[in-house]
C-alpha cells in the first residue's frame, strides 16, 4: 500500500471516529471557553499554513513562481467580496496565462 | 417527520449546490497532487468533510509524508466533533441513524441547523438532514467530475491548477479572520510555514503551526 492509499484510508477512519465520538461524548466535557476558542484558532493557523506551503514552496524549497501571481488575484477577488469559484477560478486562470506565456 | 417547510427546503437545497460544486475543485486538485480519481472518490465519499481532505491533497502534494498528511487532516476534523457535541442533544438519535447523522456532522449541516432552530425544533432537524444528505450527494458528484476532468487536461500546472488549490486554502480561511488576533495568527502562521520549509521534513512546518494555534487560544 502506498502513501496515497494509506492517507486516503486513514483520513476517512480518523474522520469518521472524530464525527461519531462527538456524537457519543458528554456535552460538558468540551464546554470550556479554552477549547472552544482553541478550535475556532486551529484550522485558521492550519489554512494559513497551507496557503503558504502551496504557493511558495516545491518538495521542500521556496520558489517563487506563477502561484503566486494566482494566489494575489485570489487575494484581490477576496478583498472585492467575491464568491469562492470566482476566487478559486480567477487564480487558476492568472496563473495559467503566466505559466503558458511567460 | 412532519411537514417540511419550503424555507427549510430552500436553504438547504441552496447550501448543498453551492458547496457541492466546490466538489470540483477538490477531484480537480485532488488528482493534480497524485491521487488516482478512485481515492479522490472514496474521500469525499469516506472522510467527507473539505477542508481535511484539501489538507490531505495538499500535504502529500507538497511532499509530506501520509502521517503529517493524516494528522493535519485529522486537527481539521476535529471540528466536526465537536458539531456533533452540539448536535447530538438535538437529533437524539441511536443506531444506524447516529452513525449517518455523524457522518454527515459537518460545517454545513450544522450551521443551517442552528439557522433554522429558530423557528421550530423540527425545522432544526430537517435542516441538519437535507442539508447534510444534499452536500454529500453534489459534492460526492462533482469529486468525480474535477477529478476526471484534470485527469482529462494532463500538465494541470498548464491550467492553473497548482495554483486553484492554494486559492482554495485562502477561500476557505478568509471567512475565518473575524478579529485581528486572527488575522495575526495567519500572518505568523504563513511565515512560520514559509520559514520552517526549508528545515523540517515536508508536512511538519504546517502541523507545527497548529501549536501556534493553542498557545494563542490558551493565552487568551
Amino acid at each position: 500500500m502506498n502513501a496515497f492509499w494509506i492517507a486516503t484510508l486513514g483520513t476517512s477512519v480518523i474522520a469518521f471516529a472524530l464525527k461519531y465520538s462527538g456524537h457519543s461524548i458528554p456535552q460538558h466535557w468540551l464546554e470550556h471557553p479554552k477549547v472552544q476558542r482553541i478550535n475556532a484558532l486551529i484550522p485558521i493557523a492550519l489554512l494559513s499554513a497551507l496557503v503558504a506551503v502551496q504557493t511558495f514552496t516545491e518538495k521542500s524549497k521556496l520558489m517563487i513562481d506563477h502561484r503566486l501571481a494566482g494566489v494575489s488575484v485570489a487575494v484581490i477577488a477576496l478583498l472585492l467580496k467575491a464568491p469562492f469559484p470566482v476566487v478559486v477560478l480567477s487564480a487558476a486562470i492568472t496563473s495559467a496565462a503566466i505559466y503558458n506565456w511567460l | 417527520m412532519s411537514r417540511v417547510e419550503a424555507i427549510t427546503v430552500r436553504d438547504s437545497l441552496s447550501v448543498s449546490l453551492t458547496v457541492g460544486a466546490y466538489g470540483i475543485a477538490f477531484g480537480a486538485a485532488s488528482v493534480a497532487n497524485g491521487f488516482s480519481v478512485m481515492q479522490s472518490c472514496l474521500l469525499s465519499l469516506l472522510t467527507f468533510s473539505g477542508a481535511s481532505q484539501f489538507a490531505v491533497v495538499g500535504v502529500l502534494g507538497a511532499g509530506g509524508s501520509a502521517i503529517s498528511a493524516i494528522a493535519t487532516a485529522s486537527l481539521l476534523g476535529v471540528r466536526n466533533g465537536l458539531y456533533g457535541v452540539i448536535m447530538a442533544p438535538r437529533l437524539r438519535v441511536k443506531g444506524v441513524k447516529r452513525i449517518v447523522a455523524a457522518h454527515i456532522t459537518i460545517d454545513e449541516s450544522t450551521a443551517v441547523a442552528l439557522g433554522a432552530e429558530k423557528r421550530d425544533h423540527e425545522a432544526m432537524k430537517q435542516g441538519f438532514w437535507l442539508t447534510g444528505i444534499g452536500v454529500f450527494v453534489f459534492w460526492n458528484l462533482f469529486t468525480l467530475l474535477g477529478a476526471l476532468g484534470a485527469q482529462a487536461m494532463g500538465d494541470t500546472r498548464a491550467w492553473g491548477l497548482d495554483s486553484a488549490v492554494p486559492a482554495a486554502f485562502l477561500g476557505l480561511v478568509w471567512p475565518r479572520l473575524e478579529s485581528n488576533r486572527d488575522r495575526a495568527l495567519a500572518i505568523t502562521s504563513v511565515l512560520f510555514a514559509i520559514a520552517m520549509t526549508p528545515i523540517l521534513p515536508a508536512g511538519l512546518p504546517i502541523i507545527a503551526t497548529a501549536f501556534i494555534a493553542i498557545a494563542v487560544g490558551l493565552r487568551r
